[in-house]
This record gives C-alpha cells, structure tokens and sequence, in this order.
C-alpha cells in the first residue's frame, strides 16, 4: 500500500466511527495532536494535585481530610492513565516529563492560581472539575482508543470530584455570615479562570478545525464552554450565591445564557508562564522528581541484585 | 503494543490485565511502568483498583506481548467471513421448533 491508500483508509475508519488503535497507520500530525493533547492533558492531572495538596494538612475535619487524600490520589491516577496513553503513540515518559520541566509542555492554566481559602477546595471541585468533566465527558468518544478508554475510567471517578466540593461550599453557605462571604469570593475568584479553562475562543483557536475533522475533538470550545455556563447557573442559585459576571442573562432566543466577554489577555498571560503560580508549580513538580531519584536509583539497584541472586541459585542448583 | 523508544534509565512497561470478580476472565486495564513484577503488581492495585475493580491482577512485561498486525488484519480474519454456516441463524427452521 501506498501512503494515500494508508491516508484514505484511516480517513474511512474516522468517518465509519472506527477507533484508531495504537499500531494503526495514522498520519504524522495526528500522531503529534495527539502527544501534544494526551500529555498536557496529563501534566495537567499532575500538576494539578498541587493546589489542593496545599490544604490536605489544614482539612477542617477528617471526613474533608479522607476525601480530599482520595481525590488528590486520584489525580495522580488520572495522570498515569493519560502518560500510558500518550505512551503508546511512540513517546516516552521520561520524554514527557522533561517536556514538564523545562518548560516547554503546557498544562491547564488553572492551576497557576493560588488556593487561599478552605472555600477553594469547594470551588475546585465544583467549578474546576465541573469544567474538565464537560470537555472529558466529550472526549470518551474521541477517535484513538487509549486516549478514549482513559476518559471513561476518568468520567467514572470525577463525578465524585465535583459533588464533594459542591458540598463543601453547600455546607458553608448554610453557615455564618463569614464562611458565606469565603464563599461568595471563592466563587468570584475562580469563576473567570473556570471558563478560560475550555480554551481561546472558536475563531482563535486555529487547531480546532482539524481536531474535529479528526474526531480528537467532538465540539468546539465555545459549544462546552456554554454548555458549562448553562448547567452551573442552576447550581450556583442552589447555593444561594452569585457569579461575578453582571452580563449574565437567559437569552430565550438562544435557549442559553449570555455571559460576558473572558479577559484574554489575562488568560494568555497564564498560559504564557505569567501566572501567579506558574513558577512555584514547575519547582514543586521539578523539586519532586529530583528528590525522587534516589528512589528510583534504589529500586532499580535492588532489582539488579535480586535478578543476580536468581541467577547464581540457578547455577548453584 | 505500546511501542517504547528503549531508554535505559526509565523502569520497563508492563500491561495490566484484571479480573473484576472471581468467575469472569481477566481484562486489559492499562499499562504503567515497574521495576519488577512484584512492583507492577503494587502498583496496578493502586493505580487501577482503588474502588474495588478487581479481585485478582496480572502483569506482563509489555515486550513480551505478540500482536498481530493490524495492516493485514483483513487476510487474517478474512477466512471466517464466508462460512456463515457457522453461525446458528443459517439454517431454516420452522416457527413452531422451541428450545433450539
């Protein structure tokens, strides 16, 4: 077969809904989409145990204390699922991980805000994972197999995500007059960076149109982003409390709310290292794996000497 | 079959196979990276069953698992396609014929 005939019989399984299995022919761009999209999605995760990481130690009870544990725990599963996937396209882990470090591998911006009050963890949960559940809910169907069988056993485990920290800020709501106000400005803090969380808007996002030809995508940012605003509006009442966006208003016409305009330079301010945070994370992430190497260098001698020890009683028998 | 770049440093591949309650057969769950098996089989338990997805875990060294190719998928399999006969709903019975 020639590279056309490879080209148009993986165009013909992406248009019957065929998955695309790692040792499939693929093309060179979806191959590199892919590694691109797969690997910040798990640097994201990893990074993204950090935040919430900072108030394990200040739980306010046990109960928020073993929920919080699992959820961080979690995403660090969420990672590896994902490292596995971008794996099979023909990376390596420790590749990615450089790709980290250095700098030159992007993860969601969101987690370059700082979390400063317990409220957060509510807004996290609610807001953050409510976000990346919408964009992961539609990426189980996404067309390269591993990257989809991810997702699902991702979608299974965020649902918890989200309700628990919708809780959290349920609770408080129903609680003093100052743990109403955390709330109220958790909400208002991370509103804004929530929605910026589905990305540059259709017409600034130049890779959205071949990701959907692709089926790597299934909607555009700006479909999940107003399907996020929809759904959250209903629940942010429940709470009692108000997004901070004063253009926020039914639009019966639409049959959807219409929000007000995102701050893009802000956003790509974030993206572009400029954060609050984005310093303190990539040294928290690089300060992990350096102290880790000893770990590593243990166990890797320690299985050389156990691989030597079977072999002399080998001999010896 | 995840194809790995050979990097020396970086602890081998290893697919994870899981059987989520005894009577059914084990399943492809993922893959993750251990020293040994020992080390494979720990970290599966806590990477792929932390809410009680399996009751029994096996691991195998990613290199160690053939494939068949999937560009000639279609030769391979093709010799079932024409023996339809296999299959109970070929042959012509009467309506009245239950249990069969």
């Amino acid at each position: 077969m020639t590279v056309r005939d490879f080209q148009q019989a993986f165009d013909e399984k992406i248009d019957r809904e065929i998955a695309i299995e790692p040792r499939d022919w693929m093309p060179d761009n979806y191959r590199k989409t892919l590694i691109r999209q797969i690997s910040q999605h798990a640097h994201s995760e990893i990074v993204g145990m950090l935040p919430e990481g900072n108030w394990i130690t200040r739980a306010p009870s046990l109960r928020r204390k073993a929920v919080l544990l699992a959820k961080v725990q979690d995403e660090a599963g969420h990672g590896l699922y994902l490292y596995s996937a971008a794996e099979t396209l023909g990376i390596t882990r420790d590749e990615m991980y450089e790709q980290l470090h250095t700098g030159k591998a992007k993860y969601s911006s969101i987690f370059n805000y700082p979390t400063t009050s317990w409220a957060d963890m509510g807004a996290i949960g609610w807001l953050v994972d409510g976000a990346a559940i919408m964009n992961q809910v539609a990426l189980c169907r996404t067309s390269y197999g591993p990257y989809a069988r991810a997702m699902v056993r991702i979608c299974k485990e965020e649902s918890f995500h989200q309700r628990q920290g919708y809780e959290i800020l349920l609770q408080m709501s129903k609680g003093t007059e100052i743990q109403r106000k955390m709330v109220q400005e958790s909400i208002n803090r991370w509103w804004w960076p929530s929605l910026m969380m589905f990305g540059p808007s259709d017409d600034n996002s130049p890779n959205t149109e071949q990701s959907m030809r692709w089926r790597v995508k299934r909607f555009t940012n700006d479909e999940l982003r107003q399907r996020f605003v929809d759904v959250t509006v209903e629940q942010c009442n429940i709470l009692g409390m108000k997004l901070p966006d004063p253009a926020l208003k039914w639009n019966e016409e639409r049959g959807h709310y219409d929000f007000g305009e995102i701050n893009w330079e802000e956003f790509w301010n974030v993206v572009n290292g400029n954060g609050p945070c984005n310093k303190e994370r990539l040294d928290a992430r690089t300060k992990a794996w350096e102290d880790g190497q000893w770990v590593r260098d243990a166990a890797l001698a320690y299985s050389e000497k156990r691989k030597e020890r079977s072999k002399k009683e080998t001999k010896a028998a | 079959m995840p194809e790995q770049n050979s990097n020396k440093n970086e602890w081998p591949l290893w697919e994870v196979f899981i059987r989520s309650k005894a009577g059914l057969d084990h399943k492809h769950a993922g893959s993750l990276h251990a020293i040994d098996a020992q080390m494979a089989i720990e970290n599966a338990r806590d990477v792929y069953t932390r809410r009680m997805e399996g009751v029994s875990i096996w691991v195998v060294e990613s290199k160690h698992v053939h494939a068949s190719d999937p560009d000639s998928s279609g030769a391979m399999f093709d010799p079932a396609s024409d023996k339809i006969y296999r299959h109970p709903t070929f042959y012509d019975l009467p309506d009245e014929l239950t249990h069969m």
